[in-house]
């Protein structure tokens, strides 16, 4: 059976691995990869402590962080859509002069 | 044999995750992104959760992806796409992805296989199905099913209003 520090230790590798690209890359498109990589292992958390616990709970939350997740994709891909019209590249370090 | 197919299925996932975040072409870290989703998903059913397998796959690496791919597409114009056009398909580029589904493809035939039933089928308490979770979802968890559904009308208002075309006279 797999125990619940194996799942403890997936979920932080792959939430780990999610904050090293959204601190490494620049790029709009990049960083919101990265994001869904974290909304990914916190869903595998949240699915993980529901078994662990037996309870279905977890996977309710797994239902909501499913809808939080399309709704970012939506919104953050219209920005980069709306970024990527504006300044022609997806480079968020174009984004400081944006007090002008 | 659970917990091997799980190292096995968590590797594969970590290495996906990894190749998505360093990637320089946005079309490969999409790719790898799947594949991370397809094995995060093989997870859940390893662990009891057949209903969150199949919403990962239908959801996360169905839509959302989607969404991803159009965008890509959608982005990739003018001199650099048509010399990108120009190397559209080498197959030694996809390597590593074919390379990672293959594994979890093997796992899949595996669990699938009438010998691994036998020793695999979990204890049907440990299961959490479709059933105890709807039960669930619309007695005691209502309230969150309507902010769901607020939360994608407002995502919905906000990536129509976002996606407009921009009007040049209103600076």
């Amino acid at each position: 059976m797999i125990s619940a520090e194996q799942l403890l230790f997936f979920s932080l590798t792959l939430f780990v691995i999610g904050v090293f690209g959204l601190l490494v890359r620049r790029n709009l498109l990049f960083m919101l990869i990265s994001i869904e990589i974290m909304l990914n292992a916190v869903a595998v958390l949240f699915v993980a402590a529901g078994s662990y616990h037996h309870n279905s709970d977890g996977q309710i939350m797994y239902l909501l962080i499913l809808t939080l997740a399309a709704s970012e994709v939506a919104v953050g891909l219209g920005l980069v859509i709306q970024m990527y019209r504006r300044t022609l590249s997806l480079d968020v370090d174009q984004l400081s002069k944006m007090h002008e | 044999m659970t917990s091997m197919l799980f190292y096995l299925a968590a590797g594969v996932a970590i290495i996906a995750a990894l190749l998505t975040v360093t990637r320089h072409n946005a079309v490969h870290a999409l790719l790898y992104l799947v594949i991370t989703m397809l094995a995060i998903s093989l997870i859940f059913f390893l662990f009891g959760a057949p209903f969150a397998a199949a919403l990962q796959i239908i959801i996360y690496a169905g839509a959302i992806m989607v969404l991803f791919v159009f965008v890509t597409m959608m982005l990739h114009q003018g001199e650099l796409s048509v010399k990108q056009e120009s190397q559209l398909y080498r197959p030694a580029q996809s390597l590593g992805a074919i390379l990672l589904s293959t594994i979890l493809l093997f796992e899949v035939i595996y669990l699938l296989s009438p010998q691994a039933a036998v020793i695999i089928t979990p204890d049907t308490r440990v299961v959490i199905g479709a059933k105890e979770i709807g039960l669930k979802l619309y007695t005691s968890y209502l309230l969150l099913v309507e902010i769901a559904a607020l939360l994608l009308l407002t995502a919905l208002i906000g990536a129509f209003h976002l996606g407009r075309r921009h009007q040049e006279n209103s600076k």
